[in-house]
């Protein structure tokens, strides 16, 4: 089923406001909410996951090499990753510097 | 960060499971772009529930924060199917989304598959408004799975005051007042009325647990019948507390014994994960909350006793529980 | 053809939606509506149709299951009385708003307070206003025959909404009477099989009863009113339909002797056979009296209601329910208001008749059209046979 993104008119509301479009609230970019964004130090990385497993926004990816890195579209810059992060491989920065 | 994992590196691989996540399906179901808070615990503990039922899923949701922040129409950051209907009444949806399938099926309406239907809600469209509907829906007998994800207050509507929000912690509705120093009253034991359901599986998790509550999802999902987890999630916005702490408070709720984590499989009581044989001091978990900052260390001393009787109960059913089946 | 049989209406709109071949049946037990709870359990437990029943533990919880079951592309029906659409009525708008047609049986019936499990219509007029198409059955053929035809207009692709077929608590559901039910084979024909527009299945994924914001909520209750409104050609379509299979005829606003009437009685429900009456005798002593019987009530017929009028001088129209401090009965101010543009209308005057029961006799209509006769009422409107 075709729906239009942002409906223009009652007509194209979809019947039941129903969305057809799943995982589609990714059109929409938390980034830039952020304050603060994390940075990796892949030397002190151990690879475990654990940035990935408990970010809130699924944000957190595994590079091709095994490291971690955060989809600054979505991260609101929360701070777990870093917090949790056992060899303090992650560490918050200003958005600004 | 956890200090016993920094002191102990090795201690984590024995507790923790250290490489456990990355073996964790990299599948979102529930994904990035939805309007949580920074920090959110319930939005994690909600992406790391669909990880572990996987997409033959049916997802009824109660009115409340997820749903607020994961359906702004023309958008949903559902990639499972989904259905809202009101708050009061996710277990009943839930229900006869089961109903609706299995007919359906058993008709050979729709393709011979199993879909579970999984019903979630917060403290407060589970353990008050929804209490009703999700004691007749466990009662029945579904083929179904509800969450409660307990942030102990309403936070959707602005922190206000549920049957889950903990003793002495102020909110919007039970205020730290200059008389009357917050909630009076110990929070409701949900889990406990659902085990009195007789239902063959009921669990405690919290996200900063995500392998154990993720197994728990899993395990539940295989039950053939109702079963009940009740997810303990930290909300930054309501407890006062930093982002960053999201998953540590988890882990003191743990480690002082106030949120134990258990199982109960047939009627058998079962920690998951283990829990410190010397408990750390409640204090270690509520002074990082401002919700709790008016209490006083007679108030804490209170806390503390209640916590002590609570977790006694609990490890004497873990000792003596008998399976029924 | 049909099989004629002695039923009691309950069961008989029981039996009508077993031959549409339900897939969840989610009903609370009230009276007077528990004798459908009761059978529709029968049937599913006998096998008769292969379906889920929900012992849901309330109404809130019935509507609610039935949602949920419709929303994975079941045929669903509920059933529900008085307090029981009441409690129902946060979730009644959403059903229709989330466009899925779930056909509800109400057995009508005052409501608290004081407590009264008798009839009136005070149970569904406060709820007039959530978005579902509303059949007012006269008789126990009615009854069976808008069971039925509530399935057909609800799925229609052009209408998707919940259809509420109403019937009067005890004065029809009690009732033992002769109905023609017709047999399975030429309902299969009248009711094709149900195709969701959409369905909460993982090979189709949807997000159903998203948040509607400012900017979007005003447009989603506009396409919905629009539905709404224009079901009106599909329920005559149906009918039409039924009609030519059935051999029984259906409109909106049914008349009886108006052709030369002078005044005319408005019934909803099953007092029309009993105003018909009325209006027999009247006629035997010269009273050009005549009756309309409204048998659509959501969308409500403003066009029918119109041409129905013509040439009428007074409208006595009886209502089953106060609106409280408002302008009288629910269907009489509708009908001021439909006719309030027209160059040349009826007066009309309103009673408010059979509150909780009160019996209502052939001699209380025919007084009502001798006192409309003499036209406006002391008051603005009258709650008829009131002690004081």
């Amino acid at each position: 089923m075709t729906e239009k993104k942002w409906p223009e008119t009652w007509q194209e509301v979809n019947p039941g406001c129903m969305v057809f479009r799943p995982g589609s609230a990714s059109e929409y970019h938390t980034g830039s909410w952020r304050a603060k964004r994390p940075i990796w130090e892949n030397e002190k990385c151990i690879k475990c996951g654990v940035c990935y497993i408990y970010c809130p926004e699924g944000c957190v990816t595994e590079t091709a090499d095994g490291f971690f890195e955060a989809n600054l579209d979505y991260c609101k810059g929360c701070g777990i990753c870093a917090h949790e992060c056992w060899p303090a491989a992650i560490k918050m920065v200003n958005e600004e510097d | 960060m956890n200090t016993a994992m920094m002191k102990n590196p090795k201690s984590i691989v024995e507790n923790f499971d250290l490489y456990a996540p990355k073996l964790v399906s990299k599948e979102e179901f529930f994904v990035g772009g939805h309007r949580a808070c920074q920090g959110c615990g319930e939005s994690l503990a909600i992406r790391l529930m669909c990880k572990a039922l996987g997409k033959d899923t049916v997802i009824t949701n109660a009115t409340g924060c997820m749903e607020v922040i994961s359906s702004l129409y023309p958008t949903t950051a559902w990639n499972l199917p989904w259905i809202h209907v009101a708050f009061p009444n996710a277990a009943a949806v839930g229900s006869g989304v089961e109903a609706g399938l299995t007919a359906l099926r058993r008709k050979g309406k729709i393709a011979d598959r199993r879909i579970k239907s999984v019903a979630i809600g917060g403290d407060g469209g589970t353990m008050d408004i929804g209490f009703q509907a999700l004691s007749g829906a466990m009662e029945r007998g579904h083929d179904m799975l509800y969450v409660c994800f307990d942030n102990e207050a309403y936070m959707n509507t602005g922190i206000q005051r549920s049957s889950g929000t903990p003793f002495l912690a102020s909110t919007t509705t039970a205020p730290a007042g200059k008389k009357i120093p917050g909630n009076q009253v110990w929070k409701k034991n949900l889990a406990e009325i659902m085990v009195s359901h007789n239902l063959p599986y009921v669990a405690t998790a919290t996200p900063s647990y995500p392998i154990d509550f993720m197994n728990k999802v899993k395990k539940a999902r295989r039950v053939k019948g109702p079963s009940y987890i009740h997810c303990f999630v930290t909300c930054p916005t309501g407890w006062r507390s930093t982002s960053e702490t999201c998953i540590k408070l988890g882990r003191l709720a743990l480690e002082t014994g106030i949120f134990p984590i258990y199982e109960v499989e047939n009627g058998v009581y079962k920690l998951t994960v283990e829990i410190p044989e010397k408990r750390r001091p409640v204090e270690d978990y509520l002074k990082l909350q401002g919700r709790f900052r008016h209490l006083t260390p007679d108030q804490i001393k209170v806390i503390q006793a209640r916590v002590d009787l609570e977790f006694k109960k609990l490890m004497n059913k873990v000792e003596h529980s008998v399976s029924w089946v | 053809m049909g099989k004629r049989v002695g039923m009691e209406v309950a069961i008989a709109s029981a039996e009508a939606a077993a031959l549409c071949k339900f897939d969840v049946a989610a009903v609370y037990p009230i009276t007077p509506q528990s004798h459908v709870a009761e059978h529709l359990s029968d049937i599913v437990n006998d096998g008769r149709v292969d379906a889920s029943f929900i012992t849901v533990e309330s109404e809130h919880s019935a509507l609610s299951a039935a949602i949920g079951a419709a929303g994975t592309g079941a045929r669903v029906v509920t059933a529900t009385s008085s307090q029981g659409l009441i409690y129902m009525s946060e979730v009644l708008p959403i059903a229709s708003a989330m466009r899925l047609p779930i056909v509800m049986l109400i057995a009508n019936r005052a409501i608290s307070g004081p407590i009264n499990i008798w009839n009136d219509h005070s149970d569904i007029m406060p709820m007039r206003d959530t978005g579902w198409i509303s059949f007012f059955a006269e008789n126990g053929q009615e009854v069976v025959d808008m069971t039925i035809q509530a399935f057909k207009v609800g799925e229609d692709r052009r209408v998707m909404l919940p259809v509420n077929m109403n019937m009067d608590g005890f004065q029809l559901t009690h009732m033992v009477e002769p109905i023609i039910m017709p047999d399975q084979e030429e309902v299969d024909r009248f009711l094709p099989p149900y195709v969701p527009y959409a369905a909460l299945h993982p090979d189709n994924i949807v997000s159903m009863g998203t948040l509607g914001l400012p900017e979007i909520y005003a447009e989603a209750q506009k396409s919905k009113d629009v539905a709404l409104v224009n079901s009106i050609k599909v329920v005559k379509e149906v009918w039409k339909e039924w009609e030519k299979q059935f051999g029984r005829k259906y409109e909106t606003i049914q008349s009886y002797r108006t052709e030369d009437a002078d005044v005319a009685l408005v019934t909803m429900g099953s007092m029309g056979e009993t105003a018909e009456i009325a209006v027999d005798e009247l006629r035997k002593q010269g009273v050009k009296a005549g009756l309309l019987k409204i048998k659509l009530w959501r969308p409500f017929p403003f066009d029918d209601l119109k041409k129905a009028v013509q040439g009428i001088r007074v409208l006595a129209v009886t209502d089953r329910a106060i609106s409280f401090g408002g302008p009288g009965g629910p269907v009489c101010s509708e009908i001021r208001s439909a006719l309030y543009d027209e160059p040349k209308r009826p007066e009309i005057v309103n009673f408010i008749i059979g509150l909780g029961g009160r019996d209502v006799q052939v001699e209380n209509f025919m007084d009502i059209v001798r006192r409309a006769a003499k036209g406006k009422l002391s008051e603005p409107y009258e709650i008829y046979g009131v002690r004081g």
